[in-house]
């Protein structure tokens, strides 16, 4: 028998760490989100559905606009120096994650603005004339359109990639040390931006589209959430620790209730369902992947601060 | 250029906590934070027991994730001695080091930015010992260079038996603790 005692009784790190409140999880979701939503209107751009004057994508941009920078807030608040915010701005780490996402936010931002060019909202259109001459330009230039569609669907990608490498480069929290919380936050952010876009979606032929992709994430994510468990229970003792945490642990109760029932399984069956035209199409199912996908971030971010190396020898 | 590190005579340390005291005041450490710590291990079942007392700080690790994943620069790895130091001006408080250290050495200062051990650099630079080396009145802590093969500390490390705290997490800890 080992029984350890100690001193240290530092704010926010003992009896285990907690320097990561509300903020990061909902920026780190708000971020999927948008990511998810930049791909989903980078495709239909790509897809030539832009025709149709109709397409989700001229709604989108201002709403991935509006999350974005709801997300960008959260982060902000979370800092605790928060008038040096702007020395994130002054130098390029290469090795921090943090960093490159300070800079591809710094990118996305003019990528969606492009995208929101195409057509701008009528209450901009109204104030700014200009913006009619721009839309014009941008539509003669089908080239130019292409790339914005590409563009969005890059940095949509990186985004949603970023906001699982943050996590998962720690090696101190075993729980985060997976290659495949990125591939989970990438495709979390895809099921719940696809059931964003099918609820605001107005053409029914992309809000078909859109609940049938959104299956097919949410069964990617099944997969993905079975193999990020595998992958730590074949691991060293401490990420198996990590994994019993989610499996069996303090957060189980949340995680399979919350992120796999109501987050996935009842959403994706309720959803095959209405694809097949047995039931009406409802928001029931999008806002549960919505608030799964939220969960999971908040859990995510809990149960990894909680993981630990010396968890696994002290009980 | 030297790489500084510590031995630390667990057969010696009583857990008087003086270099906890000698820390707070030399750094002015701010209440309710410490930048060092007694951690007692107890091994064993009665009446086969032994009690390992760890005077714990940053291990002013070689490999330095806190460093890697700081967005501002700066946590750094000081030119003298490779200590590893944050920078209190360009810190903005994202607390990604803070999550990064396997061994949780790091806080959030009440003036908003990371803090931890420095090695009482200061003092090192005019020649001194780090406070809590020089006051600990078992004389259980030792403090040099870990490249020059005649300090006191390579020495100690290299004929005693002695461990670093939680290899496995790969940081290269540079304390190393005698048995
Ligand atoms: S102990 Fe923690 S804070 Fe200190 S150098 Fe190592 S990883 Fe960084
Ligand atoms: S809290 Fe400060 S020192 Fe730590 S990673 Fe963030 S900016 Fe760097």
């Amino acid at each position: 028998m080992q029984e350890l005692t100690t001193t240290r009784h530092n704010p926010q790190i003992d009896p285990f760490m907690q320097v990561w409140g509300w903020e990061i999880p909902v920026y780190l979701f708000l971020g999927g989100l948008v990511a998810g939503m930049m791909i989903i209107s980078g495709y239909f751009i790509f897809s030539k559905r832009y025709k149709n004057t109709n397409c989700v994508t001229y709604t989108l941009p201002i709403i991935s606009l509006l999350l974005l920078s709801l997300g960008m807030f959260s982060l902000f608040l979370d800092l605790e120096h928060k008038l040096y915010v702007w020395r994130l701005y002054t130098t390029f780490k290469i090795s921090s994650p943090m960093s490159w996402g300070a800079w591809i936010l710094i990118l996305v931002y003019p990528v969606i603005t492009a995208n929101l060019l195409m057509d701008s909202p009528k209450f901009l259109a109204d104030r700014f004339p200009q913006l009619d001459k721009i839309k014009n330009f941008i539509h003669e230039r089908p080239v130019l359109i292409q790339n914005i569609g590409v563009g969005n669907m890059l940095l949509g990608g990186m985004l949603g990639v970023y906001t699982g490498v943050l996590l998962s480069t720690m090696g101190s929290r075993p729980l985060w040390n997976s290659s495949m919380l990125w591939v989970l936050f990438l495709i979390s952010g895809l099921s719940t931006a696809a059931a964003l876009v099918h609820m605001i979606a107005k053409d029914v032929d992309e809000r078909e589209l859109l609940a049938k992709a959104d299956n097919g994430f949410l069964t990617i994510e099944i997969f993905v959430l079975a193999l990020l468990l595998i992958g730590l229970l074949t691991s060293s003792s401490v990420h198996i620790e990590a994994a019993k945490l989610l499996i069996s642990g303090a957060y189980a109760p949340a995680f399979w209730v919350f992120v796999v029932g109501m987050g996935v399984v009842i959403p994706l069956f309720i959803q095959l369902l209405a694809v097949n035209h047995k039931i009406k199409h409802t928001p029931i199912a999008p806002i549960m992947v919505i608030g799964g996908g939220l969960i999971l971030r908040f859990i995510i971010v809990a149960a990894g601060q909680y993981s630990h190396y010396l968890n696994a020898h002290f009980k | 250029m030297a790489r500084f590190g510590m031995a630390i005579d667990t057969k010696k340390c009583v857990g008087c906590m003086d270099c906890v005291v000698a820390c707070k005041t030399e750094n002015n450490v701010p209440e309710g934070h410490n930048r060092d710590w007694i951690v007692t291990v107890a091994n064993g079942k009665f009446p086969n027991v032994n009690l390992e007392i760890q005077s714990q700080r940053c291990n002013h690790c070689d490999n330095t994730p806190c460093v890697a994943c700081c967005p501002t620069g700066a946590s750094h790895v000081h030119e003298v001695g490779a200590v590893v130091l944050v920078d209190h001006n360009m810190c903005i408080g994202c607390k990604a080091c803070l999550a990064s250290c396997p061994y949780d050495a790091r806080f959030v200062h009440p003036d908003g930015y990371a803090d931890k051990c420095t090695f009482c650099i200061h003092r090192v630079e005019e020649g001194k010992l780090p406070a809590c080396v020089s006051v600990c009145p078992t004389h259980c802590m030792y403090f040099g260079d870990l490249d020059d093969a005649n300090s006191e500390v390579s020495r100690l490390i290299a004929s005693r038996k002695n461990h670093p705290l939680l290899p496995e997490a790969g940081t290269s800890p540079r304390i190393f603790y005698l048995i």
